[in-house]
């Protein structure tokens, strides 16, 4: 399904999301800045329900095969909350609660409370969250839920417009708003099944801006390998010379790792059940250090391919008008959403030292590391 | 597979199915073995150890059964050749042999050649050397001038010298390639491979001591060295494509980034349980680069299992990996107040002293950091 998925997507993306939109959803009147005609064709395609259960009203779809589809969002710089719609849908129907087949976001770290059934606090960094009807969010130690004995994270999903909307905008122009609730009651209330962490938002996030990120590097790449060849100083296209043809490389080598470390998380990410018979845990549990390797190494990458690209592509790449900067700008905003590379550095390398030097290996090949607690608070 | 393109290939659970026994006898095997000692990694040579592989069917696992091989797939060899590096084994006898030489042999050799040389490889009784560069060819490969001429009774009358040949004191014998044509023809033509016998009279071969001391590599002199057809590998003339596939072999695998591990584990043992937050983040983010590399080789492998010739992609993996071994050293400098030391000190000072010294040698061997982005450039349709 990966390469059906990923054709589907591609040729949707690259018909409809056009210079012109990327700069009125930057740029324009600000009820122009989300994009309906394109989310309805988003929409119409299904790929946000996909990774929701068939019974909740989505398309049971696995995340190694919609890694493709999180890559183009990125690739085709989508100017939509796409990936998190499908990890908000997947996360809805993995509690039991039916798949939103509209406009949905969700929020990697706030500090919300539960009690007597009112939300109270405020979610950060919500991508469109000023656009969006509803948001889901995880509330941690809700004492009292039905089904649940003890204190334990629940899923929430918000009336986003029931909240006071700090509106803000990360480097690519894309709004990443704090959301501000006040005793307001949440559409919906779920306790996250057993093995599923509190900071589940903040994993998942983490995933799919690894795969946005390798999206973006695939074309920078393409865009700067393409200039290297057209562009002619001295006498002879600039890519003829050796320290750019280095320089590429190095960009071509980033492109590559940021692609299957994200790859690898997708594929070993699962919030359903399907517990790993030889470890007895459940797939979403064993994915954190694919993930973490991910977010990692997609964040280093960003850096490199970022300063590559401009030094290849000189002042016209600078401009505006160049299609250049809608990727650079979500390379470096991605690389800090949902955890940046000292974020997931830190409690990797905890994990690492507090395992010992001869847990490292056996971690490493099954791909199984228990991370310390967030310091972040999970929302 | 694209430039852009390395896809994630998780190890079949046949093949995983390997690990437990091999980390089982290891554990045992190398239980004397110092953090000095596990850091010479894929340079260390014991020939009775490569023999008990051999024994316990870890060496030839891809090649075939009549030639006394496994045929478990590359997968299961992957599994097996990561555990033994990991765990800092003496693998340095029948490396080559294993790697690059037996699969050269299968693909490319007669009948008789595989019968002759291909069961010694799998029983690790049969070791081998590569014999690419020589003095005034180093990065410039297509520049060789060891020459093989054609005498009248038909046999290859060899003159000339290779160097940094890494074991051939110690090794059985050596692929080399040679010069059989003319130079005037274009540049990548007229070279061949040989198999040649290092015991061989017209075959000296010399040590040669590098900085720390040890004496890995050589030089190796043919002076009026006789062979025969029945010596050279392939066709005449076919030396470099044959070269350049042996290569992707050379450049993809894990000792491209696993051969420093030990410094890895001797730096989380002396920073101990809790970290500060600039130890965690470092050793974090060594841990996140290793766990992707190993992905990116994994996924250079299935290339190469399904007959691919991913030269490019194998080079980003050298690239990386030796960028990431080479950085070791540096952190372990910066995150530990522990000096290198070649004689006394601790286990963590001597294996930094030692790979602080082989470091610089990461980059060069099996192709220079700039040769190799060359061949990636090659690949984006640069060059």
């Amino acid at each position: 399904m990966r390469d059906e998925f990923e054709s589907a997507i591609s040729r949707l993306l690259a018909e409809q999301v056009t210079p012109e939109l990327l700069r009125e959803c930057e740029l324009g009147a600000a009820e122009k800045r989300w994009p309906a005609a394109l989310w309805a064709a988003v929409q119409a395609s299904g790929f946000h329900l996909a990774a929701a259960p068939e019974a909740q009203g989505g398309a049971g779809a696995s995340w190694a095969d919609l890694f493709a589809v999180v890559r183009a969002a990125g690739r085709f710089n989508l100017p939509l909350p796409l990936p998190e719609a499908l990890l908000a849908n997947a996360l809805l129907g993995h509690c039991g609660l039916a798949a939103i087949d509209a406009p949905i976001s969700l929020a990697g770290a706030g500090e919300l409370r539960l009690a007597d059934g009112r939300v109270s606090g405020v979610l950060f960094d919500v991508p469109w969250g000023r656009e969006v009807p509803q948001v889901v969010a995880v509330v941690s130690g809700v004492a009292g839920v039905a089904g649940a004995a003890g204190a334990r994270p629940c899923l929430v999903l918000l009336n986003a417009r029931s909240a006071q909307c700090e509106p803000k905008l990360n480097v690519a122009g894309e709004p990443r708003d704090d959301l501000r609730f006040d005793g307001v009651t949440p559409l919906a209330v779920a306790p996250l099944p057993a093995g599923t962490p509190a900071d589940v938002l903040l994993l998942g996030g983490a995933m799919l801006r690894g795969a946005q990120i390798a999206g973006a590097m695939q074309a920078v790449l393409e865009q700067t390998t393409r200039y290297a060849t057209e562009r002619v100083q001295f006498g002879k296209p600039i890519g003829n010379f050796q320290s750019i043809q280095h320089a590429i490389a190095v960009l071509a080598e980033h492109c590559g790792a940021a692609s299957v470390a994200a790859e690898c998380a997708f594929a070993e990410f699962a919030l359903a059940d399907t517990t790993d018979a030889n470890a007895g845990r459940t797939a979403l549990a064993t994915a954190t250090l694919p993930i973490a390797a991910a977010k990692i190494c997609s964040a280093e990458a960003a850096s490199v391919a970022a300063q590559v690209a401009h030094a290849v592509h000189g002042a016209i790449g600078f401009t505006h008008e160049h299609a250049l900067q809608q990727s650079t700008r979500r390379l470096w905003s991605w690389r800090s959403e949902f955890g940046n590379l000292t974020h997931w550095s830190q409690r990797l390398g905890q994990a690492v030292c507090a395992g010992g030097s001869a847990a490292l290996w056996p971690s490493l090949t099954a791909g199984q590391i228990a991370l310390p607690a967030s310091q972040q608070q999970s929302s | 597979m694209s430039a852009t393109e390395f896809r994630h290939h998780r190890i079949p659970p046949e093949a995983e199915a390997q690990r437990a026994p091999v980390r089982e006898f290891l554990a045992e095997a190398l239980r004397q073995r110092t953090p000095l000692q596990r850091a010479e990694s894929w340079m260390g040579f014991d020939a009775d150890f490569s023999r008990e592989l051999g024994r316990r069917g870890w060496l030839g696992m891809a090649l075939p059964k009549p030639y006394g091989g496994h045929e478990a797939g590359a997968f299961a060899r992957y599994v097996v050749i990561e555990e033994l590096l990991a765990a800092g084994a003496p693998v340095g006898a029948h490396w080559i042999a294993d790697r690059q030489s037996g699969p050269l042999i299968l693909r490319y050799g007669t009948d008789a050649q595989r019968a002759k040389y291909l069961p010694g490889i799998c029983s690790g009784e049969c070791f081998f050397s590569i014999g690419m560069s020589e003095p005034g060819s180093g990065s410039d490969l297509a520049s060789i001038r060891t020459r093989a001429v054609r005498q009248s009774d038909g046999t290859w009358l060899i003159n000339g010298q290779k160097v940094w040949t890494t074991h051939a004191q110690r090794n059985h014998f050596m692929i080399a390639l040679i010069r059989t044509g003319d130079k005037e023809q274009a540049r990548h033509a007229g070279m061949s491979q040989f198999i040649i016998d290092l015991k061989a009279p017209g075959v000296t071969v010399r040590p040669i001591r590098d900085m720390s001391g040890a004496e890995h590599f050589n030089e190796v002199f043919f002076d009026n060295l006789v062979l025969t057809d029945a010596d050279m590998v392939g066709a005449e003339g076919q030396g470099w494509e044959q070269v350049t596939a042996e290569l992707a072999f050379e450049r993809s695998g894990p000792e491209r980034f696993l051969s420093s591990i030990a410094l890895l584990h001797t730096m989380i043992d002396v920073i101990g349980r809790a970290p500060d937050a600039l130890q965690a983040r470092e050793i974090g983010r060594l841990t996140a680069r290793l766990f992707t590399l190993r992905q990116m080789s994994l996924a250079v492998t299935a290339e190469l299992a399904a007959g691919g010739n991913p030269s490019w992609a194998a080079s980003c993996v050298k690239d990386m990996g030796t960028g990431f071994e080479q950085e070791l050293p540096e952190l372990a400098q910066a995150l530990l107040e522990v000096a290198p030391s070649v004689a006394g000190g601790s286990a963590h000072a001597q294996v930094l002293a030692a790979l602080m010294q082989a470091a610089p040698s990461f980059s060069l061997r099996g192709g220079t950091r700039e040769i190799l982005r060359g061949i990636i450039a090659r690949g984006l349709g640069l060059r």
